[in-house]
């Protein structure tokens, strides 16, 4: 990256000898990683903690049975319950909406799309695409389905009128990075009628290679590949705000630096092409990164709107523009937290809602769900969530393969 | 070998010990493999079990014998498979000669890859992490290479992520060290 460049001058130049002698420093550790490089989700963790059995939680692959799901666990605000909408959705993702009423899910750890569909007051989920390598990122679009696979995007036309037996997916863009770590993307569409997705960067700390931590932008045809941001780790959630039709994202922060810091980030993008977050230079947009950060300040980058909690894994985020839950509800962002592995006392593993200032700036967060940790463990992870045109809302969780829908209680309440 | 471990599922309708007998003519009914690049399947613990068991039905993890072995069981079948595994004794370590100095060296790399934090410090595995003390040679350096060169996927990209820098002397040491644990 530029900056990097940038960074040596100015250290040699301005720091002189102890600015030579810190870079060598760097230089050498990073030899030394060079020789022995941890697993990714291990860099940059520091020797005491080397016994720590803090490892990355993997999902149970068999989706929970209905009656088995945590719904007594979970608790949601006065006025409003919480029922489950769909069980045995494996490995539940990203929720998408289609405009005949589709509730479109994607999957990260298997290889599957999957379509729920509501007949005659049943429902039902149809696989509608398999073999897919990592199939994280989903959007919708007049009618088509968007694709964001690892290393490739694709689409499928008129999904819904194909539900039954969906054509295989056209590349529309391939040749993306094939780097695992932080490889699968999260997929959506602009008001520019452009997709939008990620290239995360392929460590927990790293300088990134030229085509990593950044957001792209391409045309629905797969032409025209531009960066939209600079300096992200990696990109959990996204959407547009309502009026300001500003990009909204959520970013997870590095690992293994302590319990309590960095936090998770939500950012907002208000220079297209020129925002740069930081990474890895500065954390948190409040201190340096202990190993990529000298000659550098966090006053160089664009700061995040809101800290949302050290490890807490915040995923999916949307803006509520129905009024089903209410008036106080309408533009609020709700914002799922999937909780934790870093850390030794869990945090996160909730949806909360985030209230903003007319100019689109942070002005308050507040738990909506809460209960899916227990006992310092998870009964559930929330990933997703999915505003419906009925106003309720809908929460994937991808621990036990399934999709919550919360609604009002009341028909008092509803129109308040 | 592909005939003997062929499977019927004419044992769909036995008891738990007779369906799962089919998987000890190649495994070892006392949960030490004797066969090449078989594993052994003693102690190793049930969520892992269940995740590769699962792979194989859904052909995420492609082997002709394993992908027919599980066609068609329920994802009860599955998780009944992984308890009853799970519950064999762990394998003994070979009982082949031990060189001190490849095992130090073993040791040393165990540290430096940080092997043990996810398999734990004696490598007997938790959770869907799975047990690779006592674990047969063959298929331990198997299983490694096939993670460096993208051939197995894996469930998530962990162990995929891990072997790509790891030369394959070291995967040899790592391997051997790892086969002669209790």
């Amino acid at each position: 990256m530029q900056r990097a460049g940038i960074s040596v001058a100015r250290l040699a130049a301005s720091i002189g000898l102890v600015g030579l002698l810190v870079a060598a420093a760097t230089a050498r550790l990073q030899a030394q990683q060079a020789a022995e490089p941890p697993p990714p989700w291990k860099q940059g963790q520091a020797a005491g903690i080397a016994d720590s059995n803090l490892a990355p939680i993997a999902p149970p692959p068999l989706p929970t049975a209905p009656d088995k799901l945590p719904l007594d666990k979970l608790k949601t605000k006065p006025g409003f319950k919480i029922e489950v909408y769909t069980a045995g959705v494996p490995n539940a993702r990203t929720l998408r909406l289609g405009d005949k009423g589709t509730v479109f899910v994607s999957s990260r750890v298997q290889d599957k799309l999957y379509a729920i569909v509501t007949k005659d007051g049943k429902r039902e989920v149809k696989v509608i695409a398999s073999g897919l390598h990592r199939p994280n990122g989903i959007a919708l679009h007049k009618g088509t389905l968007y694709i964001a696979e690892l290393y490739q995007i694709s689409k499928i036309e008129k999904i819904e009128d194909n539900l039954d037996n969906p054509p295989k997916p056209t590349v529309i863009l391939g040749d993306l990075p094939k780097d695992e770590p932080h490889g699968w993307k999260y997929l959506t569409v602009g008001p520019d009628e452009k997709l939008y997705f990620q290239i995360g960067v392929p460590c927990n700390i790293c300088m990134p290679p030229e085509r990593h931590g950044k957001i792209y932008r391409v045309g629905l045809d797969g032409k025209g590949l531009e960066v939209y941001a600079y300096g992200i780790r990696q990109v959990v959630g996204m959407d547009w705000h309502p009026t300001l039709k500003q990009l909204y994202f959520s970013e997870n922060s590095r690992d293994w630096l302590s319990e309590d810091v960095p936090e998770d980030k939500l950012n907002r993008v208000t220079q297209p092409g020129k925002d740069n977050f930081g990474y890895p230079y500065c954390h948190q947009g409040t201190f340096t990164d202990p190993e990529f950060g000298w000659g550098h300040s966090c006053s160089e980058f664009t700061k995040p709107i809101a800290l949302l909690g050290p490890h807490s894994a915040a995923l999916g985020l949307k803006f509520y523009t129905g009024n089903g839950l209410g008036n106080e509800y309408r533009n609020v962002m709700f914002l799922a937290r999937h909780g934790s592995w870093n850390r030794s006392v869990k945090i996160g593993g909730d949806v909360v809602t985030i209230r903003l200032n007319g100019d689109g700036t942070f002005r308050s967060m507040e738990p909506f769900i809460t209960g899916f940790i227990q006992n310092n463990n998870y009964v559930g992870r929330p990933v997703d969530v999915l505003p419906m045109k009925d106003g309720s809302l809908l929460v994937s969780d991808d621990y036990n393969g399934a999709v919550y829908r919360v609604s009002r209680t009341g028909a008092s309440v509803a129109g308040k | 070998m592909i005939l003997l471990c062929a499977w019927t599922l004419r044992a769909w309708a036995g008891s738990i010990d007779e369906r799962v007998a089919p998987c000890w003519s190649c495994h070892g009914d006392k949960g030490q493999s004797y066969n090449l690049e078989v594993p052994s399947l003693g102690a190793q613990p049930s969520p892992y079990v269940l995740i590769q068991l699962y792979l194989f039905r859904e052909k995420l993890r492609r082997l002709d014998v394993m992908n027919g072995a599980v066609k068609g069981f329920t994802d009860d079948d599955l998780r009944t498979f992984a308890d009853t595994i799970s519950r064999l004794p762990p394998p003994p370590p070979t009982a082949e000669a031990t060189d001190p100095a490849r095992m130090a060296r073993g040791q040393a790399l165990v540290r430096q890859y940080r092997c043990n934090v996810c398999h734990n410090p004696d490598l007997a595995g938790r959770e869907s992490v799975p047990r690779i003390a006592g674990q047969r040679e063959d298929f331990l350096v198997k299983t490694m290479r096939e993670y460096k060169a993208n051939i197995r996927p894996g469930y998530d990209a962990s162990m995929g992520d891990v072997l790509q820098p790891i030369p394959d002397a070291d995967i040899l040491d790592l391997a051997y060290f790892s086969a002669r644990q209790p």
